[in-house]
Order: structure tokens, then sequence, then C-alpha cells
């Protein structure tokens, strides 16, 4: 006979269990443990939206403070994904509005979101605290103004790289006179101008601002006002970093930036005007994160930065820092644990900064805590990899995107396989991986093999055959997302492996070699899965089971199919696919 | 080892479809130089959406653009031009200039209030006015300008460097 404890002793112990995974295991147990459990759940993750449905989620869980969304496929982010897709949040919006009013934080990446689901959301909910939309589109500073009238215990409104139709500045005047509650903002996407006035009196009224994040329109000017009056900040974006040449806005600058005691986190810098850099050398010894990745400035200039900078742990800049201020990073940032170099001219064949592979190696040298790599570079070698793996097992995240598609070991001319090969043995705590340059089957018999860990995979110009897929399906134990494009890949393994579909959270391919067939056949084994097809250019109802498809996604779901979608969008359905055959 | 032979026709860059069709709206090429792995082929512009996989918030963010202005001379009947892309901030044009005509101290002018110098630095802005170079940020500037003219400063009369 098992005496079980009361439920409110119950409920407390799982208080202090927050990871998803954890609370998942937790209902499984049996059928009181899933009651409980399911009346305390209070944050809610869903990475692909139309995995669940909205009622789903209500349904299930009634109490939740606190739900994060995830719509389009991360190759959205590439213009891979046509327009009108999907990923809309007014359903989750509207549901949510009617089951939760106690909900506190919404949280969207790659969704659709319109002004009316902003108002909606700033009326329903009368201790909402949390808005972060991130790369999200479709709505307008109206929407804007409707969050900042309504919401009066607002903390963080973060609208990270996200596309907002500008429509006037002044919405951050509809924030109350009462508004103090007020912790993070981040408008960096913003085009145009807000309200200097509105906002230099928003953050004097905010004692708890820690994070501020200024769109470029910000002239520097008038950036030591705004530090004057929020000295207590913890992460700065600035606007624009330059001015007039003969201005007086070094000495006000330098001086705000030494009154800002706190500051460990710097980003923004447009437009930068190398003169006024070292304007904030005094806040660099405590800087833990720089983002210079929108400052077109040359090396050396970086390099006096960067070596002013002892306890970085998170660096992200531009390929003007070349090989010599990275290896200034290898000499001065010990602390490092993310490097992300992006290309200042990705559409051109030859490079005009020295940046290589070196750079590359000299970080994995010299920074024994580095974990997360996001580097562009126009050539790259086996021999480099196999040394940076050896020098970092500890990698978690590792993106290598060599420019030039199929581009082969520089020095020996062969595929890059033994090299990413070594990554994938040497890290065994991989979790995301982003392949490029000359790859064929082999690498993937490697990663299979030896990348047990791994989460994410991006695979672009890749691979000889449907072997190649078969590896990563059938190796890759903790796989959850695929993303595949313009390689040969056909019908063979995917039909080989469809139970691994469903242990997936998707699977996207495109220019890929898959029939439209194959798709069918793929849908009518699977119930659970939605096998979306998309075909910009052509009617999918005249498609052969001989034809390849343009774009592929399959997805495990419990909703169904969805009835959202553009016309060039089809889901495979199961019924039609009995009647047609 | 080159792509030909190994049965990747498939995911050969072209224009179309994979199995025919049409071309795909202009507003969303991109263009990448060179065919493919294997060699230095430069020669060959081939079309490649969404790659290098750079998200679109940066890419609209890092706009290169060319801006080649005329640059005048009191004196000189030849003009140059200048691409003001590429410099950094006033001290690398005024460096540049310094260069180009061998005149010594125009960056100096730009930067100090001093009346020293022989030559200042103008600019004709988008009104046709013609204005002090120094005075407002730097992109403004560059977006502004039409065209530069170095003038001996005796022949300036009233522009003087103010704060």
């Amino acid at each position: 006979m098992v005496y079980s404890l009361p439920e409110e002793v119950l409920e407390h112990v799982f208080s202090f269990i927050t990871l998803d995974k954890d609370r998942n295991a937790v209902s499984l147990v049996c059928k009181s443990w899933y009651e409980i459990e399911r009346w305390c759940r209070r944050r809610i993750f869903v990475g692909n939206c139309y995995a669940v449905s909205p009622s789903i989620m209500t349904r299930r869980f009634p109490e939740v403070r606190s739900v994060e969304l995830k719509g389009k496929p991360h190759f959205a982010d590439f213009n891979l994904v046509p327009e009108g897709w999907g990923g809309f949040a007014c359903p989750w919006i509207s549901e949510m509005s009617r089951a939760y009013p106690w909900l506190e934080e919404i949280r969207l990446k790659r969704m659709v979101v319109t002004d009316e689901s902003l108002e909606l959301i700033s009326t329903s909910f009368k201790n909402f605290k949390v808005l972060v939309l991130s790369s999200c589109e479709g709505f307008s500073t109206d929407g804007l103004a409707a969050i900042a009238a309504n919401c009066r215990n607002l903390r963080k409104l973060d609208l990270r790289e996200s596309e907002v139709m500008d429509l006037s500045g002044h919405w951050l005047s509809h924030f109350p006179n009462t508004c103090t509650s007020l912790e993070s903002l981040n408008i960096a996407c913003l085009g145009s101008e807000v309200s200097f006035s509105a906002l230099e009196r928003l953050v004097g009224r905010s004692p708890n601002l820690k994070i501020l994040r200024l769109n470029r329109a910000v002239p520097l000017e008038k950036l030591s006002t705004l530090l004057c009056r929020a000295p207590q900040l913890v992460e700065l974006g600035t606007g624009a970093y330059s001015s007039g040449i003969r201005s007086d806005v070094y000495s006000s600058l330098s001086k705000a930036f030494l009154g800002c005691k706190e500051l460990k986190g710097l980003s923004g810098f447009w437009d930068v005007d190398p003169s006024y850099l070292l304007a904030f050398y005094s806040v660099c010894s405590r800087l833990t994160s720089l983002n210079l990745s929108y400052a077109t400035i040359r090396s050396p200039d970086i390099t006096k930065v960067i070596s002013q900078c002892p306890n970085l742990q998170r660096l992200w800049v531009l390929d003007h820092v070349e090989d010599s201020g990275l290896n200034a990073v290898a000499l001065s940032c010990k602390d490092l644990r993310e490097l992300r170099v992006f290309p200042s001219d990705p559409y051109i064949a030859d490079a005009n900064v020295t940046l290589t592979e070196q750079g590359l190696v000299s970080v994995s040298e010299g920074c024994p805590k580095l974990q997360s790599v996001l580097y562009f570079c126009r050539q790259m070698s086996n021999s480099a990899l196999i040394t940076i793996a050896r020098n970092r097992p500890n990698l978690i995240c590792f993106r290598l995107c060599v420019i030039e598609p199929r581009a082969p070991d520089y020095l020996t001319l062969e595929p890059l396989d033994v090299g990413f090969g070594a990554i994938v043995e040497h890290c065994k705590e991989l979790r995301r991986l982003s392949l490029s340059g000359l790859l064929t089957d082999r690498v993937f018999e490697y990663i299979g093999r030896h990348a047990k860990r791994l989460e994410m995979l991006s695979i672009a110009f890749a691979g000889n055959s449907d072997l190649g897929l078969h590896h990563v399906l059938s190796g890759c134990d903790g796989l959850r997302k695929l993303e595949i494009r313009d390689c040969p890949f056909g019908d063979k393994a995917l039909l080989a492996n469809v139970a691994k579909l469903e242990t997936m959270r998707s699977l996207w391919m495109s220019s890929c070699a898959v029939s439209y067939g194959a798709c069918k056949f793929l849908s009518q084994k699977m119930p659970m899965l939605n096998v979306e097809v998309i075909d910009e250019n052509g009617s999918l109802d005249s498609r052969f089971d001989s034809c390849p498809v343009e774009k592929l996604y399959i997805y495990r779901t419990v909703a169904g199919p969805r009835s959202d979608m553009p016309g060039y969008i089809r889901t495979i359905d199961r019924d039609r696919v009995n009647t047609i055959s | 080892m080159g792509p030909q032979g190994l049965g990747l026709e498939i995911t050969e860059l072209r224009l179309g479809l994979p199995g025919g069709g049409g071309e795909r709206s202009e507003k969303k090429r991109r263009v990448v130089c060179g065919g493919g792995g294997g060699g230095k082929n430069r020669d060959m512009d081939v079309v490649v959406v969404g790659w290098p996989p750079v998200c679109l918030y940066r890419k609209k963010s890092i706009q290169v653009r060319k801006m080649y202005v005329k640059v005048s001379m009191d004196g000189e009947p030849i003009l140059r031009k200048v691409d003001l892309s590429c410099f950094q901030g006033y001290c690398d044009l005024g460096m540049a200039l310094e260069n180009l005509f061998h005149c010594h101290g125009i960056g100096e002018a730009m930067k100090e209030e001093s009346e020293s110098g022989e030559y200042v630095a103008i600019y004709e802005d988008k009104d046709g006015d013609w204005m002090l170079v120094g005075d407002v940020p730097w992109l403004m500037f560059t977006e502004t300008c039409k065209r530069l003219g170095i003038k001996k400063r005796s022949d300036a009369n009233g522009i003087v460097p103010c704060k």
C-alpha cells in the first residue's frame, strides 16, 4: 500500500522543478501527479506553434503565467520561407486572453503579430510584465502605443530584430507618468526617431531600468543625457556612434560612462567614428558582453578596445577584426565563452579583410572557456578544424560558414569531411552544428557516429547521396531540428527513417531531391506528422508522384493539419491520398 | 576534386527550380561570385537565395554603398574623385584630401578652431548650399554631400570654424 503525500506538499515540491523536461517527466509518473503538476505549471514553452493548438494548451494547463512560442522555421531568417507562410500569433493571444487573465509574460519568436493582438494583450492581462518579440513582424508603433499606455506594471519590452511599421515616434509618450516599473527596454530595431523628451522622462522615472537598447536614430550627443539619468544600467545599446568633429561630445560622454558603475554589456555602435570609441574606456575592464557587429571600424581600433576588456565573455564583431584582432582576443580575453564573427561584405568572392581560419584557431588556443562559435570566413582547412577540435573539446555550439558554397580545404583541395569529423569526435557535448564548404557523405558518417548529443544541425550544398542523410537520421540520437538546403538527398533516407521524424521537432528540406510521392507516403504512414509541401511556382494539384518538391517542412504535431496556409503550401492530406491512387 | 562526376548535377546552382520552371522574382536574388568548389572559378556569377546565411535584419543594417564625389581645388583645373564610403570619419577624409592635393593642414583645419592652415574643406549639400566640412555627424555628412571643394582660407571670407 503506497501512502502518497498530500497535494499541497507535492505541489510545493514541484515548484522547485523548473525545467520543462523534468516537469514532463513528473507528469508521467501517475494520474494524480499529472493532475497536480498541470495545475501548478506556470511556464510553457512551445517550440513550434503548430505542434499543438492554443486550446489544448489552455485545457491542460489552466494556471499559466508565462508563455513562449516560436513560429517560422529558422531558415526564414535567410529568406527561404515565402511570404505568408504562417506563424500567426493571433489565435494564441485570443485564447490566452480568454483563459489566462493572470498571464504575466509573452515571448514570441518569428511570428506574425498584429496591432489588434498587441492591443488585446495590453487590455487582457492585469498583471502583464514581460513582452519579448524576437524577429517578429506584422505590427506597428500603434500596437506599441497600446502596450505602453495600458500595461501598468510593464517590466520588459524587448523588440529584438523585429520588423516594425514605424508610423510615429510618439508611441513612447503613451507610457503614463505613473509607470515606473520598467527594467528592460529594447527598441534597437526601430527605424525612425522616438520622441527624445519622452524617452528621457521614461528613463528618468525608471529606477529599476537595467537594460536599455536604443535605436540608430538616437544621436550620440543625447546619449550622455540618458546615461546620467540611468547610471544603474547593466546593459546599454547605443544609437549612432558618431558626431560632428568639433563637438564636445567626447568629454561629456566619457564622464557619463564613468558614472555607470554597473555597466557590463555594450551593443549598438552604428556608424562608428573611431575617435569616440575610447569614451567608454572606463567601462572596458568590467565588460562581459560586447557587440560591435554593426560597427564598421578597422582592426587596429577594434584591437585597442578588446585589449582593454579582460573580462569579456561574449564578443560579437565583424570580420574587420581580422586575424590580428582575434590574436588580441586570444591574449586578453581568457574568460571568453562566445565568439561571433560576421561578414562585412558577404556578397563578394574575394576577401578585403585579412580574416582567415587562423583567427579562429588562435581563439580556440587562447580561450579555454570558449563554448559557442559562429564564424564567417573565406577559407578553411582540415588541419585548422582538427586543431580547433583538439583545443576546445568543450564546444557546445559550432557554426562555421565558409562563404563560397562547396569550397574545399584551401591547402589540400580536399573536402572538409575530416575537419568537421574531428569537431564531432572531440566535442562530445556538441548541441548545435552548422556545416559549410565541400563535404561528401563521409562527414555525415562521422556525424552519425559521434554527434550523439547533437540537437540542431544545418546543412547546405553538401553530401553525395541519400546515404549522407541516412547517417544523420539513424545516428544522431538527440536530434531535434534538422534543416537542409541544396543537397542531393532524396526519398530513400527519409523513408528508411520515418520513425525518427516523430522524435524530432522539425525537418526542413529545400532544393533537395525528395519526391511528391514520398511525401504522400510519409504522410500516410505517420499520422502524427504534418508533411507540408511548399511550391511557389507550380500547381500542387498537378504534381506527379515523381516530381521533386521545392520545399518541404515536416513536423510532429497533436493539432492535426493547419488551416491557415496560403495557396502554395499544402499539407499532404491523408484522406485525399487514399482516394487519388 | 570537383563536383562533376559525383552525381551532384541536381545541386548545381542555376536559375529556376529543380525539374524546370520559371525564374523566381528578382527581389530575392543575391549574387555570390564563383560557381562551385574545386577551383577559383570566379568568372561565373551564380545567383543563390539566402546564401551566405546572414539574417535580413543584419543585411539591412550593413549596406555597402559607393559614394563617389568630385573634389575641386582652387587653381587646379583637373578635379579628383573620392569614395566617401571608404572613410571612417573626418580624419580619414582630411588625410586623403591632403594626399590628393598635396596641401597640408586640411585635416587639422577641420578639427581645430585655430586660424592656422592655408586651406579649408567645404562641401555642397543636397540643397545646393556650400557648407563647412565637419559640423554634422559623419554619416549625415556622407548622405548629404554632393561634392567637395578645397578653398584657400583667405578666399573663404566669413567662413570660420566655431563651436
